[in-house]
């Protein structure tokens, strides 16, 4: 059935339907702790696109091969290998970005964006699609990302990707910086006002019928999934 | 939804006469005129333009939200012109007025009007701006100014700074701790609204005659405060007069909407609320944690609600 979806669609589906961040609610930690610079949001949203697009590639190409019981620890284990190839590569290129991130680089592995792209998508679907499913939720990420540390830093800190300085929230200019948006608060504040704006935006309802939660990899502890289930029984 | 049912929830002990909500914001705005007219006296002009300013803003962002909403227009209920009344009482005299305006935005856009509008609000939207504020501008937000300062002329304003009395405690200044008298009358540093005791008893006293609030939360709140500070050997008498405590205990903490509707959940709300702020004070880095207590309190409100009625909803899951 998914495969008969048109390819473009998986594509922006990523980024604007189904967007990992906004409207899925996966990846909160990385977003909270990454998004209080634009500099920091671009290199994580980059760095976990990539490895998305690779791990997703390669999880459909072996999808036939993984024995279903054993599918979480080989998924994990693909994902990992490839954030290992990414942090090397940062760590030889990229020194400054990798230490920028931090933990938050290698915790890619257990990002739930990804391992929840390889278990809904990735798994069911063929290469190509799941390739472009893969870049398509990357992107997302990567957006979701710039537009919430763009609010944070310009607010939190008075500048713009590091370098440019706003003149109003400059020392002495005509307010100060406010610190609560680089802090966890203020962080959770715009975070939630971006969810608000997506399902503002977001003409369809999120689609929380009983085959949606299925898909769901949050339907066992959802709520709203359990309604589901304890209404069909 | 007319504002009979927002209130007539369960059958509180505080409103039975059928009042309507401008009627009770009527009255607490009036229980909140003295402290304001001490804080007039004390801090001066600048004290007076911080209230306007905050209350007008508070005023117009509820307007325009409601508007941009497409919801019914309440600005008639008065609720925003308490809520603007009491953030100005949680700020520093000579607060920059843009400060006041983000504040006043914090409290009324997303606090109150992002959660539906009054009843709705899922923190006390007036404590909820102080603490963004403290956290965002700390330094502005911790400049206290002498009583009178602005009868002293010809020294600039950074001459007349001080501390509050916690602060005083807290960093061991060596200033002078003010009397207690001071502390009752409030001539001593401190948000303006919240330094003169006598004037908030006074409002207390009237919301609690014209039934507006229980005296349940006040009182067990500044209970708690006194015992455990004298437990933790400080002066029981001078901890509930400085900081923050009786405007806290009186006006914020007593907020319908964010404090429990069971009498024994008011006692749980009331005793923690007490007791986080003694905590925060004595072993925490901060001189002050009225608003950080009232504001983790409010978040814990839903749960403290199951406490009270048990019963009823037992059966109610029994059958589910």
């Amino acid at each position: 059935m998914a495969e008969k979806k048109k390819l473009s669609s998986v594509l922006i589906n990523g980024v604007l339907k189904e967007n990992p961040v906004l409207v899925l609610i996966l990846g909160t930690c990385p977003t909270l702790a990454i998004s209080t610079s634009v500099v920091n949001a671009l290199g994580m949203g980059v760095a976990a696109t990539v490895v998305l697009a690779c791990s997703n590639t390669v999880i459909s190409a072996l999808r036939k091969l993984i024995p279903d019981k054993v599918r979480i620890p080989a998924f994990i284990t693909i994902i990992a290998g490839f954030v290992t190839m990414v942090q090397m590569l940062l760590k030889a290129f990229l020194p400054a970005i990798d230490e920028a991130l931090g933990i938050y680089l290698p915790l890619i592995v257990v990002n739930c964006i990804i391992l929840g792209r390889a278990e809904m998508f990735a798994s069911k679907n063929r290469v190509l699609a799941s390739a472009l499913d893969g870049i398509g939720m990357g992107a997302g990420f990567t957006v979701a990302l710039l537009l919430i540390a763009l609010v944070r830093e310009s607010l939190g800190t008075g500048t713009l990707m590091g370098a440019v300085n706003i003149p109003v929230l400059q020392e002495g200019g005509s307010i100060d910086p406010m610190i609560i948006f680089v802090l966890a608060p203020g962080g959770f504040f715009v975070y939630g006002l971006f969810i608000a704006l997506a399902q503002k935006l977001g003409k369809e309802k999120v689609d929380t019928s009983a085959g949606a939660c299925g898909a769901c990899p949050a339907a066992a502890v959802c709520s709203k999934a359990s309604e589901k289930e304890g209404k069909k029984a | 939804m007319n504002n009979k049912e927002l209130l007539l929830v369960s059958p509180s002990p505080h409103i039975s006469s059928g009042a309507a909500t401008s009627g009770i914001m009527l009255d607490v705005i009036i229980a909140l005129l003295p402290a304001a007219a001490a804080a007039g006296l004390i801090f001066g002009y600048q004290a007076l333009i911080l209230m306007l300013v905050c209350v007008g803003s508070c005023v117009v962002f509820e307007f325009i939200s409601r508007i941009v909403m497409k919801r019914k227009q309440t600005i008639g209920d008065l609720s925003a012109v308490v809520t603007g009344l009491l953030l100005a009482f949680n700020l520093p005299a000579t607060l920059n007025p843009v400060y006041a305006v983000i504040g006043s935005a914090v409290a009324i856009i997303v606090v109150k009007q992002m959660f539906g509008g009054i009843g709705h609000n899922f923190a006390n939207p007036a404590i909820t701006a102080r603490v963004v504020l403290m956290l965002s501008f700390p330094v502005a937000m911790t400049t206290w100014v002498k009583p009178f300062f602005y009868q002293v002329s010809g020294s600039s304003i950074d001459a007349q700074t001080t501390a509050t009395p916690l602060g005083i405690i807290k960093e061991g200044t060596g200033e002078a701790l003010p009397s207690l008298w001071d502390m009752f009358i409030g001539t001593r540093g401190g948000s303006l609204g919240e330094t003169c005791a006598a004037a908030l008893l006074l409002g207390g006293l009237y919301l609690v005659i014209r039934r507006v609030i229980s005296p349940i939360i006040p009182l067990c709140f500044i209970g708690t405060v006194a015992l455990f500070s004298w437990i933790f050997g400080q002066e029981p008498i001078f901890s509930v007069l400085s900081g923050g405590v009786l405007l806290g205990a009186i006006f914020m903490a007593t907020d319908y909407t964010t404090s429990p509707i069971t009498r024994q959940g008011k006692v749980i709300f009331a005793i923690l609320c007490g007791l986080i702020t003694v905590l925060i004070r004595t072993f925490a880095a901060l001189p002050e944690g009225v608003s950080f207590s009232i504001l983790f309190m409010n978040i814990l409100v839903p749960l403290i609600e199951r406490i009270g009625r048990g019963k009823k909803q037992k059966k109610g899951e029994k059958k589910a």
